[in-house]
């Protein structure tokens, strides 16, 4: 089942404007990816450990999400230093680890935890409906925003369709493996599922229809803006300058 | 006899492949009536209710609602504002993320402001006793929740008419329960498409049958209620004894 683990709660984070949040993790997020200082981006994965712990966000789930990205660079880990040019720090017969290559490697670990550590502290706590509400406030097109929005809400009833094709291949002995009836069988279910989809985007499309749909999704949303927001809005300011700061003023700590 | 909500009049439709569903349907229903549509599977029920909201083009016929002879496409925008249908399967009628939101969507696109769409939207929900719901996101609500909410979405556009396709289909006891008592509560006048003569029996004061293409019959429900069970396939025209 895809969940939205992290969108609902009480946090200070939680309770902070979802325009807000959408900008400044947009913008931490570039910062920190084009920042290349380690004292810029060591700075940038405290801010977002900080981040992450204003929003009070479970421990072990946090790790669960760390895990999948981190396994995805442990592939780097074995790959770039072997074959990145420069000095070699250690040999073993033909294989060469260059410095250069771990460095490379150890700042995109850090720059990567730190981005999606940001983003589910900063995004992943709003539900979808707030984050496009966020999007349509700041005049990102409004299909997109629909394409967004109606994407989210059947994701899970078109996951829930391929779940009752699949099972109803199972019980009757269905089982995947690498013979052609396999790959014919996953053909016939994902065909079904795009002329289920295309059957059902009709009648939603309908369904808008008759309640008087006419290319524009209103909203109903209101945020409002508090006092908090703006100690956030400050705050947040200070995250960015102080890792942009690290990077391009050269800050004289290093 | 009252005034005319609806009145439809030898209305048919064939698909673009030429096979016919409805050769030629006429009804009518009064202000304030509830009339129960039954019909085999294919009959052309869902069909029907698709041509008076003119999601489906007619071939046919004419459809006059609340007097007005209606054909064009601006006529059937001024339907969906006075004709409210509820769909069949309720995932295809709730696309907003929140039950708020979704019972909002219709009030705003008849251009509410959003305070008075909230209003709106708050009042419809609370009469319906769902209030507890309104900021649940709708593809996580039960079979029997989305129903009920599907049904404040329509009911939020304050219909004139209502169409309500297999409104009960799915539903366990309690919430088919819940749902007779909000359409036993309403005013509107309404078509109600079931295979489920007990709610028919309940809830609609006429029960009409499509059979070939056309209305096989017409009659009290009290009737055809004794009727059908005496003759299970017995849609076809025939006298009472």
């Amino acid at each position: 089942m895809i969940a939205e683990p992290f969108a609902f709660g009480d946090s200070p984070m939680h309770r902070a404007d979802p325009r807000l949040r959408a900008v400044f993790g947009a913008a931490f997020a570039f910062v920190t990816a084009v920042a290349w200082e380690f004292d810029a981006i060591l700075a940038a994965l405290f801010l977002a450990v900080a981040m992450a712990a204003a929003a009070r966000l479970s421990p072990w789930r946090l790790a669960k999400r760390l895990f999948f990205v981190n396994g995805f660079i442990a592939l780097l880990w074995i790959v770039v230093p072997a074959t990145y040019p420069g000095r070699a720090v250690f040999s073993l017969g033909p294989v060469h680890l260059s410095a250069d290559g771990l460095w490379v490697v150890a700042r995109i670990t850090i720059k990567s935890n730190a981005i999606v550590l940001s983003t589910l502290a900063l995004l992943a706590t709003m539900p979808m409906a707030s984050l496009g509400q966020a999007m349509y406030f700041f005049r990102v097109p409004q299909k997109l925003v629909m394409l967004i929005l109606l994407t989210y809400r059947y994701m899970f009833v078109m996951e829930k369709e391929y779940g009752r094709l699949l099972r109803a291949a199972r019980v009757r002995g269905f089982s995947a493996d690498t013979s052609m009836n396999t790959w014919r069988t996953l053909g016939y279910l994902l065909g079904m599922l795009f002329v289920r989809a295309d059957q059902r985007a009709r009648r939603v499309h309908q369904a808008m229809l008759c309640r008087g749909f006419s290319g524009r999704y209103p909203s109903l949303d209101a945020f409002c803006f508090r006092k908090t927001d703006w100690a956030w809005a400050a705050a947040m300011v200070c995250a960015l300058a102080l890792v942009g700061g690290l990077e391009w003023a050269k800050w004289p700590l290093s | 006899m009252g005034e005319v909500a609806l009145e439809l009049n030898d209305v048919r439709y064939a698909y673009p492949s030429g096979r016919k569903v409805l050769s030629g349907v006429s009804l009518s229903l009064e202000k304030g009536q509830r009339l129960g549509l039954v019909g085999a599977n294919g009959a052309g029920k869902t069909t029907l209710l698709l041509l008076i909201m003119g999601l489906l083009e007619k071939t046919g016929g004419t459809i006059r609602v609340l007097g007005k002879e209606v054909a064009s496409t601006r006529d059937f925008a001024w339907v969906r504002k006075r004709v409210g249908l509820l769909f069949q399967n309720a995932d295809d009628q709730l696309f907003c993320p929140t039950v708020l939101d979704d019972v909002a969507f219709g009030p705003l696109n008849m251009g509410a402001s959003p305070r008075e769409a909230r209003k709106t939207a708050e009042a419809v929900l609370s009469r319906l006793g769902l209030s507890h719901l309104a900021r649940r996101v709708s593809h996580r609500l039960s079979g029997g929740e989305k129903k009920l909410v599907s049904l404040a979405t329509v009911l939020a556009m304050e219909p004139a008419v209502l169409l309500l396709d297999e409104p009960t289909a799915g539903l366990d006891e309690e919430a088919a329960r819940r749902l007779i008592g909000v359409v036993k509560g309403l005013s509107t006048a309404c078509i109600i498409v079931s295979h489920e003569y007990e709610f028919l029996k309940e809830t609609t004061s006429r029960i009409a049958g499509l059979a070939e293409g056309t209305v096989a019959f017409d009659e009290e429900s009290s009737l055809v209620h004794t009727h059908v069970h005496v003759h299970p396939a017995g849609k076809v025209p025939h006298k009472h004894v």
